[in-house]
């Protein structure tokens, strides 16, 4: 990677026509980049930290989030006019693979969001995590994650932004398995892992397809002039499933409650307010161009829908706070992904926003509650309402802002949602979010009831809770922080609506009253329902348990068992592959190699393929003779039951070639040949008497059968190739070497003069593999003495 | 190429694949030998219309051509000390185990159970 490229930084290109062009000045382009980087150097730092250095490693991993956010914020204004900050990273150019940034207002957004929280997140944890756990490391990760979120956001090249995002999983894996102590939570890890990078590699066959269709591998360049066919859209389903995946869609969501093994800071970053969305912002990316696709809008809304309604339901049945505000994300997604899939970019993106505020706030919530109460199951959980008014407060906000309740974040963007579904969706879409919002109010209203109320319990259980100590300030400054900006920005949501509305390139309204409208009947059913149904929670629960029963009757496949039945599909897959493949016996891995070195050719020559002139019979009449010896030394040699008989044989094959080299006019070999014959034998001969005489093996007939027929194969395929390919001698090669061998070399015998003058590195070449040969086996001679025990150690 | 050239090398390759396919390491290299000696044929068979010894000489004028038979004798070489070799291996293992016999991987047939089994 070139990390100083001949960078040419070009600023401010709109990428559409009608956005006013802006001349920004050069320096923020090497900024950006300077910025992108900074994360990843700081994480390299930050594994050298030591373990006790806490406070060393919570500033050293604010510095560059903080640093990215201030930076965004100052540099908004542009942006948020339709200009760009780009800079040019060529990477491998041959390829189209580059690092390309291109900052734009959808990517500031995912950009700020990364970072902005990610900075409370960083301050939360140096307070949450116990002194057993090591801060550096965590940071380390925590860090590199968002320098991957804000690649995502700012790469302008489909190769660069499947980098980043790989970026993402693999710091998403060391993440969740941070325990790495606990079986649980690797096998989480390697889910979250293996589900996110199969659609990621299923995204990267889109990129290379798509970047085919359209000729180009970078993402503005693409959008701006689309591709389209059935070529182009099985790329667009390609990457779909890396945004699916990614985002914890509908039949892929089974990572996501299982990534709640990681530690709860990390839950509340990576797997509720930023990595999830990076699959949704993906879509959002890609809806200028690809949008009026035929699988666009009914593929990403029913995988959208499905999976708002199962998130919400599934949430619904939780005791365990942290899977509750889960399947509550994974309801969100399908959300958010269903408004992408109808076109509301502009919905999409201030749900985005509201729900990346008010979940880390909730998540946050959680883990204070875990570390002072010592669970976070609301089974058990009674009274921490009373104890903790002001983290009550805070939840009680953020689940608000979650239910969609004036005046916050999450109510201006439900409300904008619902009335833009509204203008634009059919009534089963309608029906389906207002129920799927319904179920949203009645699980946040569950969440606040199950963490603070208090409870009637029953007379053994112990409640927890009650007597608990107020938690540390930054336990719980952060998520005060992340739930007053829910209601700062849902009473002045203008900020948040030039920022999406910039982000979408769509007009769109965000705002604290939108007036009497239809949508508010909506949303005021949606609360409405939420509410009756955690008042009659026994019953809904009744009848919910049987709705779960009946799916299980109609063995309805679930998440977790059919992730569970992929993998053992594929070890035994891989137990049969290796099995036939690679079954161990040496005759039947060579057999294979020869059939299949020979099938190719063979297959051509049925084929007809291979026109050939008649061959002379033979070009000295000795020729026949010498060859006839051959093939029957060959064939004693084969048939042989002695070692020596057949050492023999193979020596009396090779004094027939040595006659045939004397024929050819090659003096030189024939000599050499039978040198090495005699050599040859005299070995064998040497070694066979300390072997057995006879060396015949129990032979099984069909086993027999089957060797003479691949060798006949063999032999007869050979013939065959040999003729076609005829004799045309070394041409120019050959020719050059007869003229320059007196006048260069000084020699006559030409053959001699091209092994030991033309080519006499490669004759150097041929005496050291000799020499490693001759060392060989003078080791395993010498070492076969020893271990038989025949030279026996004198002392 | 003539066709008893041809046919000379298929029946070299034939008889030598056949040995190849065995276990016993001392059939292995006489079957190595054997394919050796049909190989160095085809490169032979390569060069076309043979014609006097490339040794330069005054006024002569059709030589063989000296190409193949310089890999050729390079190969006759290589071929030499993996046969050397390989008798090495045959003798130590016959030294330790009593057996010349390649015999299956053990490790390998293990896993094919495995995925016979399914699972």
């Amino acid at each position: 990677m070139a990390i100083f490229p001949s960078t040419h930084a070009t600023l401010g290109a709109p990428a559409t026509a009608g956005r006013r062009a802006l001349h920004l000045r050069a320096g923020r382009a090497v900024t950006l980049g300077l910025l992108l980087a900074a994360p990843f150097a700081t994480a390299m730092v930050l594994l050298a930290v030591p373990g006790r250095a806490r406070k060393t490693a919570a500033a050293l991993a604010l510095l560059p989030l903080v640093g990215f956010t201030a930076w965004a914020v100052a540099s908004a204004g542009p942006l948020l006019s339709g200009g760009e900050i780009t800079l040019a990273l060529p990477w491998i150019p041959d390829l189209g693979v580059a690092l390309d940034l291109r900052l734009d207002a959808l990517g500031l957004l995912l950009a700020l969001v990364a970072t902005g929280i990610g900075s409370l997140v960083v301050v939360y944890s140096a307070a949450y995590l116990p002194a057993g756990i090591h801060l550096p490391r965590f940071m380390a990760y925590l860090v590199a994650f968002a320098g991957g979120m804000v690649g995502v956001a700012a790469a302008d090249n489909l190769f660069g932004l499947f980098v980043f995002w790989e970026i993402t999983t693999v710091a998403s894996y060391l993440l969740i398995g941070f325990s790495d102590d606990k079986g649980s939570a690797r096998a989480a890890a390697l889910q979250a892992v293996l589900t996110t990078s199969a659609g990621g590699l299923a995204m990267l066959a889109g990129c290379v397809l798509l970047s085919r269709q359209a000729g180009t591998a970078t993402l503005s360049a693409i959008l701006a002039a689309p591709p389209s066919g059935a070529a182009t859209t099985a790329a667009l389903a390609l990457i779909l499933l890396g945004a699916f995946t990614k985002s914890a869609q509908v039949p892929f969501h089974g990572w996501l409650p299982a990534a709640m093994a990681a530690p709860t800071p990390a839950s509340a970053y990576l797997h509720s307010a930023t990595m999830v969305k990076a699959g949704v912002f993906l879509l959002a990316r890609l809806h200028p161009g690809f949008g009026s696709d035929p699988i666009w809008a009914p593929v990403i809304t029913t995988v959208g829908l499905a999976t708002m309604v199962l998130g919400a339901w599934r949430a619904l049945r939780q005791t365990d706070l942290k899977l509750l505000l889960a399947f509550g994300t994974v309801s969100q997604l399908g959300f958010m992904t269903a408004l992408l899939g109808l076109g509301l970019v502009h919905a999409a993106l201030a749900v985005l926003v509201g729900h990346a505020l008010y979940k880390s706030a909730l998540f946050l919530v959680v883990g204070t509650i875990d570390r002072t109460a010592g669970t976070r199951d609301l089974r058990v959980l009674s009274g921490l309402g009373r104890r903790l008014p002001g983290l009550l407060a805070v939840a009680a906000v953020a689940a608000a802002s979650k239910a969609g309740l004036p005046p916050l974040l999450g109510w201006a963007a439900k409300e904008a949602a619902f009335a833009e579904i509204l203008t634009v969706a059919a009534w089963p879409v309608v029906i389906l979010t207002v129920a799927a919002s319904a179920l949203t109010a009645a699980y946040a209203l569950r969440f606040v009831w199950g963490a603070f109320a208090t409870k009637a319990m029953a007379p053994d259980a112990r409640p927890l809770g009650a007597g608990v100590l107020p938690p540390a300030p930054g336990l719980w400054a952060p998520a005060a922080l992340l739930a007053a900006a829910s209601v700062v920005l849902g009473i002045a949501p203008g900020w948040v609506d030039r920022l999406v509305q910039a982000a979408a390139g769509v007009p769109g309204k965000l705002v604290l009253w939108p007036g009497w409208q239809p949508a508010l009947a909506a949303s005021g059913a949606a609360v409405a329902l939420g509410a009756i149904i955690h008042l009659g929670r026994t019953r809904a629960a009744h009848l919910q348990a049987a709705g779960e029963r009946l799916f299980r009757s109609l063995r309805f496949p679930t998440a977790d068992g059919t992730y569970r039945r992929s993998l053992e599909g594929l070890n035994r897959l891989a137990d049969a592959t290796t099995g036939t493949l690679q079954h161990g016996s040496l005759p039947v891995y060579l057999g294979v190699i020869l059939l299949a070195t020979l099938g190719l050719p063979a297959a051509w020559w049925l084929a007809g393929g291979a026109g050939m002139p008649a061959p002379p019979l033979a070009h000295r009449p000795a020729e026949v003779a010498l060859g006839l010896l051959a093939a029957a030394a060959a064939f004693g040699a084969a048939r042989a039951r002695h070692r020596l008989t057949a050492a023999l044989f193979l020596g009396a094959a090779g004094y027939a070639v040595g006659g045939i080299f004397v024929l050819y006019g090659a003096p030189d070999l024939a000599l050499t040949q039978l040198l090495v014959e005699t050599l040859t034998v005299a070995m064998f001969a040497f070694v066979v008497a300390r072997l057995p005489r006879r060396h015949e093996e129990a032979r099984l007939p069909w086993w027999r059968a089957l060797r003479v027929g691949v060798a006949l194969a063999v032999g007869a395929v050979v013939t065959w190739a040999a003729l076609a390919v005829g004799g045309g001698g070394g041409g120019e090669a050959s020719a050059a070497y007869l003229e320059k061998a007196v006048p260069e070399a000084g020699g006559r015998n030409v053959v001699n003069v091209i092994l030991t003058d033309f080519r006499a590195l490669d004759t150097l070449g041929e005496i050291t593999v000799l020499v490693v040969a001759a060392m060989g086996v003078a080791g395993l001679i010498a070492g076969a003495r020893v271990a038989s025990g025949r030279e026996e150690d004198p002392r | 190429m003539s066709l008893v050239l041809a046919l000379t090398a298929g029946a070299l390759f034939a008889a030598g694949t056949y040995l190849l396919l065995q276990r016993l390491l001392t059939r292995i290299v006489v079957g190595l030998g054997l394919i050796a000696h049909g190989a160095n044929l085809l490169l032979l068979g390569a060069a076309g219309r043979p014609g006097a010894a490339p040794i330069i000489t005054e006024g002569g004028a059709a030589y063989s051509d000296p190409l193949p038979q310089a890999l050729v004798l390079t190969a006759i070489v290589i071929t030499f000390g993996v046969t050397a070799f390989l008798l090495a291996l045959a003798w130590r293992s016959w030294a330790l185990t009593r057996s010349d016999a390649v015999e299956d991987d053990l490790e390998d047939r293990r896993i094919a159970r495995l995925g016979r089994s399914g699972g």
